[in-house]
């Protein structure tokens, strides 16, 4: 599922990522570790085609990251950033009905995926007015409606109350065992039983692998 | 590319209509600008001077201004840009949805800017009638420019850098919507101005369609 050889990825004339090599199998795991600056962020956006590569190799998803289509590539991943999703202004249900009709997916889905992340109450609720947790709830029932095979959430265990923690890591059990790849970033180690591999980034580089 | 646009277009509307921001904040602030500037000019001076056109198109330009970046401050807010590119949306798509969304507002503000400067300027009724094609045509091309740039200038200082960056990409717009307006008003041939105004507008989307991808993964 992902392929990097001497990934480089250098922004504003500083190296984001300094040389990253890793190989990701299908149908699994890997959690990203390292204090602030150690590159997760960016690896992540690396393979979600959010930024593009500067030298060395890579393949994501089938799309190679120097020569093929990023909006392909993006087109491939379920996103979950550590700030918000998509527009303040529109309600749940808006924000997500906008994403599917985005992507040509069915909105069948939408109410069950609210449901699941206990949010069927707050459907028709302007995002704006959500609390930080919920809004990580809102972008995890995106990822619920979306189903990508290749799930990249940076820090997505930020803002979520215990209740939350448990409900996201039901949702990682159940696309782990439904195919999906999935990919996650925090700063320390997290308690992910089901973590087959936890990779140490420090410095742009992929320092440790266990 | 059509069913992104009118996405596009669909989700920045609604967002107008329930922020509300045109409605009480721009509008407003155009209106007070017009008011001054009929002021400045004195009530006497104002209705026989010719300025009317004129103030109404520097008005709306500063209005335009404002909801360009507006328009793209929409998807810079935190978590959405990201969000909103792994969808991997047709960029030629995304460009004429927010330049139709932006028509759509300029045109709103132009009305009552239009009507402000009958009523406060004293510009004739029928000579601004007579020049609504070419504000219309004046006005598309304003957005889509306005777009255009508003992706160009989008980030960090993007208020500040979008009148530099814009305002002379968008002057053969205003030149010839001015002089249309005149020769509208004053009974002149209003030809020429459509043609420059079509020629900017063609460019423009051209230009939109082609680059807009390119200018949004700067």
């Amino acid at each position: 599922m992902v392929h990097l050889a001497g990934a480089v990825v250098i922004a504003g004339g500083f190296p984001l990522l300094a040389g990253v090599d890793l190989e990701v199998t299908s149908a699994s795991l890997t959690v990203l570790s390292g204090s602030n600056g150690a590159g997760k962020t960016s690896l992540l956006r690396l393979l979600g085609g959010l930024v593009g590569l500067s030298s060395g190799e890579g393949r994501v998803a089938g799309v190679d990251l120097a020569r093929g289509d990023r909006r392909e590539l993006r087109r491939r991943v379920g996103w979950l950033g550590h700030e918000g999703s998509f527009y303040d202004d529109l309600t749940v249900l808006e924000n997500l009905t906008f994403a599917a009709r985005a992507l040509a997916l069915s909105r069948e889905g939408i109410s069950d995926a609210l449901s699941r992340v206990g949010l069927s109450s707050r459907a028709h609720t302007p995002a704006r007015l959500l609390s930080a947790g919920q809004r990580r709830r809102v972008g995890l029932a995106w990822l619920l409606v979306r189903r990508a095979p290749l799930w990249l959430l940076d820090e997505p265990y930020a803002s979520l109350d215990d209740e939350g923690r448990v409900l996201f890591d039901d949702v990682i059990g159940v696309a782990l065992d439904a195919g999906a790849t999935i990919l996650v970033s925090a700063h320390q180690p997290l308690g992910l039983e089901r973590a087959a591999r936890v990779l140490r980034l420090a410095g742009g580089r992929v320092v440790g692998d266990s | 590319m059509i069913r992104v646009a009118l996405l596009v277009a669909a989700k920045d509307l609604r967002i107008e209509a329930r922020s509300r921001v045109l409605l009480w904040q721009v509008v407003p602030f155009g209106v007070i600008a017009l008011v001054l500037a009929g002021l400045a000019l004195g009530p006497s001076r104002a209705g026989s001077s010719g300025a009317g056109p004129g103030l109404f198109y520097l008005v709306l330009v500063l209005v335009a201004l404002l909801m360009i970046t507006r328009s793209h401050g929409l998807e810079r807010a935190a978590g959405t840009r990201s969000s909103v590119a792994t969808l991997g949306l047709d960029p030629a798509g995304v460009f004429l949805g927010k330049s139709l969304a932006l028509l759509v507002e300029l045109a709103s503000a132009a009305l009552v800017l239009a009507s402000g400067s009958v009523l406060l300027l004293h510009t004739s009724l029928a000579g601004t009638l007579r020049a609504a094609p070419s504000m219309t045509l004046a006005l598309a091309g304003l957005a889509a420019a306005g777009t255009l740039y508003g992706a160009l200038s989008a980030g960090e200082g993007a208020a500040t850098l979008l009148p530099l960056v814009a305002l002379p990409a968008m002057t053969p717009l205003l030149v010839a919507g001015e002089r249309a307006y005149s020769a509208a008003v004053s009974g002149g041939a209003l030809a020429p101005w459509w043609l420059i105004l079509v020629c900017a507008l063609v460019a423009y989307l051209g230009l939109g369609i082609l680059l807009y991808g390119v200018l949004e993964d700067l």
